[in-house]
């Protein structure tokens, strides 16, 4: 099974890598949505896949009476999900705010911070 | 900890501290007078050591040691023998009259408690470089001291002179205090322990271990970077730039005398080999003479001072190069003596400077009347400095001469050495005591008089200082000279000082010789100024320029790399980060010849199926769409095939949240892309999707097969099972996913939801961010309106 | 999407969906759920009510600012990591109460009021981003 999923997860990441490459801001926005799926998914195979058991104790048992699925890295990712989630809308407000501000959704052409043809630097003190 | 004993000493290490946040707040309401109250510091740090000198002096060595970190065995350590104790009060002692000095000097300064609080914080750091045992701690200090020098020099940071002088010395007495962290990393290799009083007890392990050529190398390099020796030397007479407190302090007595600090420290297990007793008379012998002779152009009365503590150093470090028992003598004689009367002369030369308005010594004269007080510091700071009987400089002198006749290699080479030097410096002490005040008057800028008692007081108390300790030589060779010499040369050394030399030997006709040429070179001043000058013009370059150039072709090395470096360009930067990521991921596969074999294929069921084609269709149409619409519910196939796939492994609550999230994510894209115009589909060049498709690739499927290989080991759920006994046991949760977010690693979880907030508080800071022009929103949420109803 | 039945059906669902979200919370620690995933379907909720009434509705509703919200919930987490420290125990050790209400026991615990701080923050933060973009939205 993971062996199957490690190759749905590198199609997802090659997708995700791909829409980052791009010069558009929406499709650079939409590889990070992608990516942060592909990095959990990756967790997830990582810590061995266990079919349909949660890892939830029974009521009359103090301790799991079957192989569950492994609880850490679900663990780990959720709390990952929150997160990526929150950063995802940070970018996005910050692709909309550029976007706003420069009026160009290239990044190419988004040069304050380094602008072309750049003075050189003072060489006193 | 006690108040009183050798505990205490971690109180008065961390006095300065608390002087220094003091500093600011205590000038504001006492303005200059604040000087008197913080002077109490310095002061009672000086008792407190004064208190342990008896036991030091009968041979007694203290060490104390505060846990800092027990986990880690780490240990807040003090060192105490004759050495440091001298240091120790010569920094307290010579640091109160420095305090008081500034409050007069800066008067009125506007900045006056931020200099207060930069002095105490060097005072601090100064006496934790002489106090500490252990070498990173040592470090540590040391390397403090550089970083408020450098905050002292450039004080007037609003002059280019200082501001480059304060880079000049924070870049090469903070490049030696990296040789020197290597140095002493290497000691711990060789010797296998980072305190002091382990090390000074190791024999000649260090001297007989292969690192030693390494080690002494290291230890050299640090000690003559911070002690301004050639070719190091052009730092400290362009530290001349801060104000006069700070070359009186820094200057004379304390931070440049930390480098011979180290090598009088080391001398017992790094010193009397072959290496030690050519590599360090030689640059000593050198700096000694080349200080003197540059000395000898200048006209500023603080310049000739700066040059003359850069020759005075290269004596010490020449005398403690030799490591016999009676230069050694000399060397902490003369360290002593220097301090007194250079910290003083200094002090002179501010108040002249302060009270005449010039330090040209060429325009100065016949200041006799108008400062008498100052003068008669000035005399006897100036006696002592060219060792004329009965001060502690005479003994020093006669010391120094005795040494270096008798033991130096190269017979009586070394002593003509001192005797130029000495001699020059004889003149230059002349010049600077004496010219300015002898003589008809002359017209200065300012109408000079006597300062106030806040600044002569430093000057005429260090130079009675020096000439009681010449005077009662006996009392000062057996509690303060005796215990330092023990200590350098790592035995115990009895003899008493006499004022009076007890038989004529060669010292003391060398002495002779030293005045008679002396007086001679002074009444020439003139003459050799002309001469110096005019063969420093036709040499032309020297390391001071050397240091300009190199800081230039610094700059325009790291503006080459930028420029080539940072394009400007997100997408070469994006496209490098991932060219990397896959040399990362290839390189240990092809090395090791570990590829993944595919041997755990298990089939899937058919519903597991559905949704990994879902997932990948749902791929697909993101990458392919043609407007924004597709390409947003596309995003949410692919998510929600993902949320199922975890509730198809057994993750209901990952599963729960996905929806949710991709849920809200759809929504709040729908919200921001309906109002922009964007262009959902990039237009890339077809060699460039070629290429980007490519890499994207390689990198993914890298990616997949580090997942195969990783899933090929054994797993290892020691972890997972340790959660999985105890979820109910002790934390009373049945849900263990719940059970490790909110106890077992509850501490990460505070962390992210402080995340989460953040990101929060950020976007509506980015929200509320008006393009140019428009007025910004109003930051409360507007008033609530009643609807009818309500009311 | 303003219709009249969304608009009429919308404040219901809302509530619905809150108290929902509580019950997910507060059977997080036994059974699926808790702070992560009641809060986010407490934010939707905020959002379908704010899609279907305007975002004045919503701010109305929840009286207190988003980010006040998520504020309170991250000192309320922070707070509850300190009561093991006053019983010489390390910060986070986990503290039960058992209390009886008209004979049902029910389980008060430090990693509950955790899980409370966990949810309240992340309503309150995301709230707060949704709700803002929302608002430019109905400009």
């Amino acid at each position: 099974m993971e062996t199957i999923f490690a190759l749905l997860i590198g199609l997802i990441f090659s997708a995700a890598l791909y829409l980052m490459m791009s010069n558009k801001l929406v499709r650079v926005l939409l590889g990070i949505a992608i990516l942060g799926n592909a990095v959990n998914l990756l967790i997830f195979s990582a810590g061995r896949l266990t079919r349909e058991v949660p890892p939830v104790i029974p009521v009359d048992s103090y301790i799991p009476l079957e192989v569950t699925a492994n609880p850490l890295p679900q663990a780990l990712i959720l709390t990952a999900i929150v997160i990526s989630f929150s950063f995802f809308a940070f970018f996005l407000v910050l692709g909309y705010r550029a976007f706003q501000d420069l009026g160009t959704d290239d990044v190419v052409e988004m040069r304050i911070a380094e602008p072309k043809g750049e003075a050189e630097p003072p060489l006193g003190y | 900890m006690p108040l009183t004993g050798v505990e205490a000493t971690f109180w008065a290490m961390l006095a300065p501290f608390v002087a220094a946040a003091l500093g600011p707040v205590l000038t504001q309401r006492l303005k200059h007078n604040a000087a008197w109250v913080l002077a109490v510091f310095p002061a009672l740090i000086f008792l407190h050591f004064l208190t342990l000198v008896p036991g030091v002096s009968s041979g007694e060595v203290y060490t104390a040691a505060l846990e800092w970190v027990p986990t880690y065995g780490v240990t807040f350590s003090i060192y105490l023998d004759g050495l440091s104790t001298l240091f120790a009060l010569l920094i307290s002692g010579i640091g109160t009259f420095i305090i008081l000095y500034a409050g007069g000097y800066l008067k009125g300064h506007p900045q006056q408690g931020r200099f207060f609080s930069f002095l105490f914080l060097f005072m601090g750091a100064m006496l934790g470089v002489v106090l500490a045992n252990n070498l990173i701690t040592l470090f540590i200090f040391w390397e403090l001291t550089s970083i408020t020098s450098f905050l002292l020099i450039g004080f007037d940071h609003l002059r280019a002179a200082s501001r480059r002088s304060a880079i000049q010395a924070l870049v090469v007495t903070g490049a030696g205090g990296m040789a020197l962290l290597a140095g002493f990393l290497l000691i711990g290799l060789a010797s296998g322990s980072m305190e002091m009083n382990e090390i000074l007890t190791s024999g000649d392990v260090l001297r007989d271990s292969p690192l030693y050529v390494a080690i002494f190398t290291l230890i050299a390099l640090g000690a003559f970077t911070k002690s301004a020796q050639f070719p190091f030397h052009f730092w400290l007479p362009n530290a001349m730039e801060a104000p006069t407190p700070v070359s009186a302090y820094l200057h004379s007595a304390t931070m440049v005398k930390a480098g011979v600090y180290l090598l009088m420290r080391m001398n017992p297990v790094l010193g009397d080999t072959a290496l030690w007793t050519t590599v360090l008379p030689i640059f000593g012998g050198i700096t000694l003479i080349v200080g003197a002779v540059l000395g000898a152009r200048q006209k500023d009365l603080k310049l000739m001072l700066a040059y003359t503590t850069v020759a005075s150093l290269g004596l010490l470090v020449m005398l403690t190069g030799t490591s016999a028992e009676l230069a050694i003598k000399g060397a902490v004689l003369y360290l002593f003596g220097h301090s007194l009367f250079k910290g003083a002369l200094f002090m002179v030369a501010g108040t002249i400077d302060h009270e005449a308005g010039t330090r040209d010594v060429t325009k100065l004269g016949g200041l006799r009347q108008a400062m008498p007080i100052t003068f008669a510091a000035a005399c006897l700071a100036a006696l002592s400095m060219a060792g004329l009987p009965p001060f502690i400089g005479f003994i020093a002198k006669e010391m120094l001469y005795d040494g270096a006749w008798q033991v130096l290699g190269f017979g009586p080479g070394w002593a003509l050495i001192a005797l130029v030097g000495n001699a020059l410096m004889f003149a230059l002490a002349g010049a600077v005591a004496l010219k300015p005040f002898i003589g008809p008057k002359v017209e200065t800028p300012k109408h000079a008089h006597e300062g106030p008692v806040l600044l002569y007081a430093g000057p005429v108390f260090l130079s009675v200082t020096g000439l009681l300790a010449g005077v009662f030589a006996a009392f000062t060779g057996d509690l303060f000279i005796n215990p330092m010499i023990s200590a350098v040369t790592g035995e115990s050394y009895t003899y008493g000082l006499y004022l009076i030399p007890k038989h004529i030997n060669a010292a003391l006709f060398l002495s002779l010789i030293t005045i008679a040429l002396g007086s001679f070179l002074f009444t020439k001043l003139d003459l050799i100024r002309a001469q110096v000058d005019k063969l420093v013009k036709a040499i032309g370059w020297g390391p001071d320029k050397g240091f300009d150039q190199l800081i230039t072709l610094v700059v325009k090395f790291a503006t080459l790399v930028t420029r080539t470096v940072q394009t400007g360009s997100m997408v070469s930067y994006v496209r490098a980060t991932f060219i990397v990521l896959a040399v990362f991921l290839y390189v240990p596969m092809f090395a090791t010849g570990t590829f993944p074999t595919f041997s755990a294929i298990q089939n899937l069921t058919f519903y597991e199926w559905t949704f990994v084609i879902i997932a990948v269709i749902g791929l697909g149409a993101v990458l392919f769409a043609v407007n924004r619409l597709i390409a947003i519910v596309s995003l949410g196939i692919l998510g929600f095939a993902v949320a199922i796939i975890y509730l198809l492994y057994g993750a209901p609550d990952l599963s729960f949240t996905q929806f949710m999230v991709e849920t809200l994510s759809v929504v709040i894209l729908a919200l921001v892309m309906t109002k922009l115009d964007l262009q959902p589909r990039d237009f890339r060049l077809v060699k460039d999707r070629v290429f980007d498709g490519v890499l994207a690739t390689i990198v993914g499927f890298g990616l997949a097969f580090l997942l195969i290989s990783i899933v090929e080991l054994p797993f290892n759920a020691s972890l997972s099972e340790f959660y999985a006994q105890y979820s109910r046991v002790i934390a009373h949760g049945r849900n263990i996913v719940n059970v490790i977010i909110v106890d077992f690693r509850g501490l990460d979880t505070l962390g992210e939801i402080t995340v989460v907030l953040v990101t929060g508080l950020a976007i509506l800071a980015l929200i509320r961010v008006r393009p140019k022009g428009e007025k910004a929103e109003p930051l409360v949420a507007p008033e609530p309106v009643r609807n009818e109803e309500g009311a | 999407m303003n219709t009249v039945i969304f608009r009429t059906i919308a404040p219901y669902l809302s509530a619905l969906m809150i108290l929902f979200s509580i019950f997910v919370l507060l059977r997080g620690h036994n059974e699926p759920g808790g702070g992560f995933i009641g809060g986010l379907i407490a934010v939707s909720a905020f959002a379908i009510y704010g899609i279907a009434c305007g975002v004045a509705a919503v701010r109305r509703a929840i009286t207190f600012h988003p980010l006040s919200i998520a504020a309170a919930g991250l000192v309320l987490s922070a707070l509850s990591v300190m009561p093991s420290i006053f019983l010489a125990q390390p910060a986070m050790t986990s503290q039960w109460l058992q209390i009886h209400v008209f004979g049902t026991p029910v389980d008060l615990s430090t990693p509950m009021f955790f899980d409370i701080g966990v949810y309240l923050v992340v309503v309150g933060a995301i709230t707060s981003i949704a709700l803002a973009l929302e608002e430019r939205e109905q400009k």
